[in-house]
């Protein structure tokens, strides 16, 4: 991973960095799994290496792909780094060692929510029961920033209403010449789908969660914006459905809490949704993956909605040259 | 001096120090971006190597299989870096939205250019 | 039996690293985008393809061997998809198929 960070650091082609960064992130992916957090590893390689490249490959596309040379390495900066990198290292010799049962992280908190988790909450994946319940109020945070992200990004470069009229002709314009594309991504994206939807519900039982099924889910909607056109996509799933899918899921989250509270427990305590606390807290768990899924999935929609909106026209297929027709 | 034993943190200070460097010293802004990035799953794989444990396995409670499983891995830090991805993720979106609107104001998106551009405007008033 | 099912396994798994690693080789060292593809196509296909074998025949039938087997079908469908498309955009960036590679060893490059 070292290697294909300073890769990074010394090539110039944007495009390339691109890459590597998905291929970092992968590796990272790679990594994690080695080190026994299969919930982080999918989030990790849902995200980092599918939205966070395929968005970066967006803004350059709108942007240039060369960086400007610079003058040799930059002194001060590496003169900075590298001296507080020796005084990080010298801050690791008091941290414990790697892989032992004793450092002081593993003592306190996290034995309680080993042992009692199977107990209280009742479900198998002990992370999935961590995020959703013991530290809801982190997940509502969470969903709450990827809201604002999303709508920090409408903001910014958001659509402008007049050129609404250029969906459908935008729509017809890249239906041809891509039948290969076309045929196996109508193959791919149900069962895309299907998965996301596995992943969601899923996240009780092995890794998974709300996260992962709403990146998948967004993640589908994008290859169909890919290959048959943002304006077919739009025309598909309208920006007002994403939009109002940003705040719908966190209305979801949020309201599953007033409801914990009106029916007399703290906010986001699941225990007194059902008769039964365990009941309650499988019932909470999942109303509130669905929300964040829901929200995750509409977030990302709409982000790159945005950023294919802002693509330079010649991005659609040349049909001029194809003389050769379908390949 | 237990040296196989801290050999993570020095890896993820490596893995840092890059992506510090990157951030630093490079105009580019997309560049800037991708060295975050790096930065970001630094301390990401700080936190999940520091909840490995020798001989644990993955924080999945299963009924049937688990005869003889004592030691699981933490799952606390693995929430948290949950949490930190998909943040990462939404800064990394709202961040390179700012980078297509200031390549539409400035037409460039090299640090010294635009810098150079806000002098000049500066000066113009 | 249970001895023959992890050797076959273990097999399939330093088969797929080994093609794997001869894709990545002709990644690097082949003349042209379009031959690089080949070498990709291996990566993709043949790699991952005996990996994911030599996993299925050390699950068992389990679950997770029927996950497997899908992985390997959807890794199927995208991986011939993905050069295709690859292959589709290198021919509309204007690069040429290099065609003169002479016998004797030396090659003209192609314009890419």
């Amino acid at each position: 991973m070292a290697v294909t960070a300073l890769t990074m650091a010394h090539l110039r082609n944007l495009f390339g960095v691109v890459m590597l960064s998905g291929v970092f992130s992968l590796q990272a992916a790679a990594l994690y799994v080695a080190l026994d957090a299969v919930d982080v590893a999918f989030t990790e390689a849902a995200v980092g290496a599918g939205i966070s490249t395929l968005l970066m490959l967006s803004a350059l596309a709108i942007t240039s792909s060369m960086e400007k040379s610079r003058k040799g390495v930059s002194k001060g900066p590496l003169a900075l780094a590298v001296l507080t990198g020796v005084l990080l290292i010298y801050a690791t010799f008091d941290m414990p060692v790697y892989g032992d049962p004793n450092a002081p992280i593993h003592q306190h908190v996290a034995l309680h929510y080993i042992k009692n988790s199977g107990q209280e909450i009742g479900i198998p994946n002990i992370v999935t029961s961590v995020l959703a319940s013991y530290r809801g109020y982190d997940t509502l945070g969470e969903v709450t920033v990827i809201f604002t992200a999303a709508a920090g990004v409408l903001a910014v470069i958001g659509r402008n209403r007049r050129s609404r009229g250029k969906d459908k002709k935008n729509g017809e314009k890249s239906m041809k010449f891509k039948s290969v594309l076309r045929v196996t991504s109508k193959l791919l994206i149900p069962p895309i789908l299907l998965f996301a939807l596995y992943v969601q519900f899923h996240g009780d039982y092995g890794p998974g969660g709300g996260f992962q099924a709403g990146v998948i889910f967004a993640s589908a909607m994008i290859l169909y914006a890919l290959i048959f056109g943002v304006g077919n996509a739009r025309q598909a799933i309208p920006a007002w459905v994403t939009r109002s899918g940003i705040a719908l899921g966190v209305l979801l989250y949020a309201g599953v809490g007033i409801a914990s509270m009106l029916m007399g427990g703290s906010f986001l305590n699941y225990s007194v949704l059902a008769s039964e606390p365990t009941l309650g807290q499988l019932i909470g768990i999942n109303l509130i993956e669905l929300g964040v899924g829901v929200t995750v999935a509409s977030a990302m929609v709409t982000i790159y909605y945005n950023f294919a909106a802002k693509a330079p026209e010649e991005w659609t297929p040349e049909e001029e040259e194809e003389s050769e027709g379908d390949l | 001096m237990e040296f196989p034993g801290l050999f993570n943190y020095w890896i993820v200070i490596v893995l840092m120090m890059t992506g510090f460097y990157i951030v630093m010293a490079h105009g580019n802004l997309i560049k800037k971006i991708v060295g975050l990035n790096v930065f970001q799953v630094s301390v990401f794989v700080f936190y999940i190597s520091m909840s490995k444990v020798k001989g644990g396995t993955a924080p999945i409670l299963r009924p049937g299989l688990d005869e003889g499983v004592e030691v699981y891995a933490n799952p606390l830090p693995h929430v948290l870096i949950l949490t930190a991805i998909v943040v990462a993720v939404a800064t990394t979106a709202l961040a390179l939205s700012l980078i297509v609107r200031i390549r539409e104001e400035y037409g460039s998106i090299e640090e010294d250019e635009i810098i150079a551009q806000e002098n000049n405007q500066e000066e113009d008033q | 039996m249970e001895m023959i099912s992890q050797i076959a396994g273990w097999v399939l798994l330093l088969l797929g690293s080994a093609f794997i690693l001869i894709g990545a080789v002709g990644v690097i060292r082949l003349p042209d985008v379009f031959a690089r593809m080949h070498g990709a196509g291996i990566i993709d296909t043949l790699g991952a393809g005996l990996i994911l074998a030599g996993l299925m025949t050390q699950a068992g039938f389990t679950l997770i061997m029927v996950k497997l087997a899908f992985i390997f079908i959807f890794l199927i469908f995208t991986n011939p998809t993905a050069t295709h498309a690859l292959a589709r955009a290198a021919l509309n960036a204007g690069v040429k198929p290099l065609t003169n590679f002479k016998k004797t060893g030396e090659d003209k490059p192609s314009k890419s």
